[in-house]
């Protein structure tokens, strides 16, 4: 029986004062972070009129411009390897037995749970001991950069991929495929006909998921990157560490919005296919 | 399920023969679909965790450089000693501290939620949300526009006659970042674990115990407690490695075991106790996750 | 004339249990052939393996003549209406239906055309643009035969397909089914666990039980002579009478009576005396014709039917249970009236006991 209640009483008001709290809690400081990018004073949380003096100095700043290009191109390429790549474990793990699955299935949880710091660590060793392994053997300097990167965000967005992918998957009748050989498909048709179409929200979700990921990455991408390929949160922290200006402010709005209309659009997207999917993947005789 | 692999002009057969075949031929292509993500991973995940492992085995010649000619369980022994344990108990304090308070913050606000009519909860469920799919970074950094001298806490504070606050750099400032990162992973399992709850029960036991407060200790908290659980370590496994909050909240006056780690690598060169305690602190999360999961955690 | 399927000590093994159990079987072209039991028996195995989507682990298996036993299902001559329909969710009701051909490449008009023929043949008029999830369970069930036949199988496939309708509807669409077996002239291989259905519809049944195939016959074959206890028991209520075999052509009851029934096996051997309550005379006591087998009993239950009355009439060593029909030429008994049961000559069966 659902937990709905008529509410009221002392109790309900006090409840209702707390999620309240929570709420303001939660939004006021990136409202307040909003308010204060508008600020004329050299101190990020003193008000000292409204300019927008700050947003003016960051359409000209070409450090924020270049870590932002890296940022965006990071992220399309890892996310679009990574979901590939998640995506082709996760129809592998739901559909399939072969051999060293269990590791495989254990591997794909541990991105997941790893702290950032050891996964940075990791990174930066297994780079550093390849990199001197290549210059032994063919006696070329590599370096980090734009590749390392890449290769350290697909790393752990896989995982978070094919997590999403495998729910979606595991959710879809079986049977569909069956039907679809009985009515003359082979393998190929099938999942271009059949299995795509009804896991491609999944896949979506997994991609977007790899996207927002990629691009709050911090730690590991601060270990793992070189002198061309800062990106937009790492330039920030950097930045942060340094010096505090309201010109942080100011990116940081703009990265607060980036990431809200990543996420409404998301929102807007899932609500249009779920809807529909959800009412198709309930069919069964049961009426 | 059978297709496409025996040819009509296969003369396998019908028979155990034939089904050994298929199923043969049935893993390779699982196989061969797997094979892409599965190297990757092999190559690089499974190889920079292994690299790890091996250099916590490994230990720091007098140059600095992490040396293997003499291979012991020393990086672990130093794991012991008083710096690094204060490090660690600081940061399993820190982590506690904000797992306590995201559990009083949260409870309420999750049997709020789930008491709401569908549409209500769906909402707060997504107000909830939008604010953790912001970028992480700038969630911190909003604090540390707030808590600064001058900012807007000091100016209410001022306003009150409580003089000026300075409440960043410390270990409030973190724990405040802490809390304010996390509380969904606190809101969302509780919500989840409250929700699933017979109501009828809770109605049942009004009757028996006539008071509220009494059918809510002994019914509805026992029955929400997987939540608890769930939720609890979701917030104390990240607090516990945490970097970036207490890099930018907490100054750098005692570093929590993020920090330390980092510092093992970049600056103090002591590259086999940086890994013998990367490697510790996983295993530490591992172990936490595992028991997630064994208390049902994936029900939920 | 070449059989529509061929079973030839087909046996199904996953691991260590028989799924199937070296089963022979032919089902003639154009039949309407069931395949009954309970869950569990190994009906629907059999039929994915006809389908293609099991291989035998031994036997042989031909369709028309053509040994089937690895082709996979999408190179079979056959198509199969799964128990859940297995609607494409995504696709609408023209495309479900559309599928097959598309497959196959079949050119676009004509696949309007046949697909159009189909839709007609299971009257589905006017939801062509509608998906599955728009319709109800009785109109999902026709996409998915219309997205079978349109194919034109040589044998049609149908795993429990009113396992989900509710009685009415179930009831509407086994005589549809059948009067669509007709028109179409395909051979349809049906599994189900309702006997009723099987009975109604089919041409002939194989009954199955724990792998094996125990008898196939007409429903009147099945019915009236059933060739062991599982198979009376499960076709129909019955009542068992243990016996032993007195003489070539008399059984002996337990209680002393004989009755005339030859070729029930060897002197001595247990046997049980199959009687359906159906077919029981409830006599005032005594008043059996002599000659005439004959139990004595009080009756211990009534329950009224509608149609018809249950009694359970308790004897010395068994309770029987006989039905009467509910008409006014037929006495009404009460709990408590001491009775004779008798029954003809030709409504007993003998099954090994």
């Amino acid at each position: 029986m659902s937990a709905t209640r008529r509410g009221g009483g002392p109790g309900g008001w006090l409840l209702a004062g707390n999620g309240g709290l929570v709420l303001l809690f939660l939004y006021a400081p990136i409202i307040l972070l909003v308010i204060f990018s508008f600020s004329g004073a050299k101190d990020p949380g003193v008000w000292g009129g409204f300019t927008v003096d700050w947003y003016r100095d960051l359409g000209g700043d070409r450090n924020v411009q270049k870590a932002i290009g890296v940022s965006v191109r990071v992220a399309l390429v890892s996310t679009i390897i990574a979901t590939v790549l998640g995506t082709m474990a996760a129809l592998a793990l739901e559909r399939f037995e072969f051999r060293g699955k269990r590791i495989f299935d254990a591997l794909l949880y541990l991105p997941i749970i790893i702290p950032d710091v050891t996964m940075a660590v990791m990174m930066l060793l297994f780079f550093t001991k390849s990199f001197d392994v290549i210059d032994a053997v063919f006696g070329t300097r590599v370096g980090k950069g734009f590749a390392t990167v890449v290769v350290s965000h697909v790393a752990f967005n896989i995982a978070f991929v094919s997590v999403v992918v495998r729910a979606r998957v595991a959710g879809m009748d079986s049977t569909l495929e069956q039907a679809a050989a009985d009515l003359y498909s082979t393998r190929w048709q099938a999942f271009r006909h059949v299995t795509l179409p009804l896991i491609m929200p999944g896949v979506l979700g997994g991609s977007l998921l790899a996207l927002t990921l990629s691009l709050d990455d911090v730690v590991v991408t601060q270990f793992v990157s070189g002198p061309g390929s800062t990106t937009l949160p790492v330039y920030v922290f950097g930045l942060i560490r340094r010096d505090v200006t309201p010109l942080i402010n100011a990116v940081s709005v703009v990265m607060l919005l980036a990431s809200l209309v990543l996420v409404v659009a998301s929102l807007v997207a899932q609500r249009a296919s779920e809807g529909r999917r959800r009412r198709e993947l309930i069919i069964t005789g049961e009426e | 399920m059978t297709t496409d692999v025996v040819g009509v002009d296969d003369h396998v057969g019908v028979g155990e023969a034939a089904e050994r075949h298929l199923a043969v031929a049935e893993r390779r292509r699982g196989l061969l679909l797997a094979l892409p993500a599965y190297a990757y991973m092999v190559v690089f995940f499974a190889v920079p965790l292994l690299i790890v492992f091996a250099y916590s085995f490994s230990t720091r010649s007098r140059t600095g450089d992490p040396t293997f000619s003499e291979v012991g369980l020393d990086a672990y022994r130093k794991l012991a000693e008083p710096l690094i344990r204060n490090v660690a108990i600081r940061s399993a304090i820190l982590a506690a501290v904000t797992t306590a308070i995201c559990l009083l913050l949260a409870y309420p606000f999750a049997y709020f939620v789930a008491t709401r009519k569908p549409t209500a909860r769906n909402l707060l469920l997504v107000a909830v949300m939008i604010p953790f799919w912001t970028n992480f970074l700038v969630r911190n950094y909003a604090w540390r526009v707030i808590l600064s001298t001058g900012g807007p806490i000091s100016g209410v504070t001022e306003a009150i006659g409580l003089g000026e606050t300075d409440l960043l750099f410390s270990r409030t400032a973190v724990v405040i970042g802490l809390v304010y990162s996390f509380l969904p992973f606190m809101i969302l399992p509780m919500y989840a674990s409250i929700e699933r709850i017979d109501w009828r029960l809770v109605e049942a036991s009004r009757d028996l115990y006539c008071s509220g407060w009494r059918s809510f200790t002994k019914v509805v908290l026992p029955l929400s407690m997987p939540g608890v659980i769930a939720g609890s370590i979701l917030v104390f496994v990240p607090s516990l490695g945490a970097y970036v909050t207490p890099a930018i909240l907490g100054g750098n006056k005692e570093p929590l075991l993020g920090e330390y780690i980092v510092g093992q690598f970049l600056t103090a060169r002591n590259w086999p106790v940086g890994a013998s305690l990367s490697f510790v602190l996983m295993t530490v999360m591992l172990g936490a996750t595992l028991v997630y999961f064994r208390s049902g955690g994936k029900n939920l | 004339m070449t059989a529509a399927v061929s079973m030839r000590s087909v046996t199904k093994r996953f691991e260590d249990v028989k799924a199937v159990d070296s089963i022979d079987l032919d089902i003639a072209d154009g039949e309407f052939f069931a395949l009954l039991g309970p869950s569990g028996c190994g009906k629907t195995t059999t039929l994915r393996m006809i389908a293609g989507l099991e291989i035998p682990s031994a036997g042989s298996l031909r369709i028309f003549g053509d040994e089937v036993g690895t082709l996979p299902p999408n190179k079979r001559p056959v198509n199969t209406v799964f128990q859940n329909y297995a609607l494409f969710p995504h696709m609408s009701v023209a495309d479900n239906i559309g599928f097959g051909l598309k497959m196959q490449k079949v050119a676009k008009p004509e696949t309007a055309r046949r697909v159009a023929d189909a839709i007609g043949l299971v009257r589905l008029g006017g939801l062509e643009q509608r998906r599955p999830s728009q319709l109800s369970g009785g109109q999902q069930q026709r996409v998915a035969l219309a997205r079978a036949l349109v194919n034109r199988p040589k044998v049609l496939l149908l795993d429990e397909p009113l396992a989900a309708l509710d009685l009415k509807l179930r009831q509407g669409m086994q005589l549809e089914l059948k009067a669509l077996q007709r028109e179409v002239g395909i051979t349809f291989v049906f599994v189900t666990h309702d006997q009723e259905e099987a009975l109604s519809m089919a041409d002939r049944i194989g009954v199955m039980g724990d792998g094996r195939l125990l008898q196939i016959g007409s429903p009147e074959d099945i019915y009236d002579a059933p060739v062991d206890q599982f198979v009376a028991d499960f076709i129909g209520r019955s009542n068992f009478l243990p016996a032993t075999v007195a003489s070539a052509d008399a059984v002996c009851l337990t209680n002393g009576a004989r009755i005339a029934m030859g070729g029930a096996g060897s002197v001595g051997d247990h046997v049980a005396v199959s009687l359906r309550p159906e077919r029981v005379q409830i006599e005032n006591r005594g008043d059996v014709a002599a000659g005439r087998p004959s139990l004595d009993g009080t009756i211990e239950s009534v329950t009224f039917l509608g149609n018809s009355v249950v009694y359970q009439v308790a004897l010395d060593w068994l309770t029987v249970e006989a039905r009467a029909e509910n008409r006014p030429s037929v006495q009404r008994r009460d709990v408590g009236d001491e009775v004779s049961l008798t029954w003809r000559d030709d409504a007993v069966a003998v099954v090994p006991g």
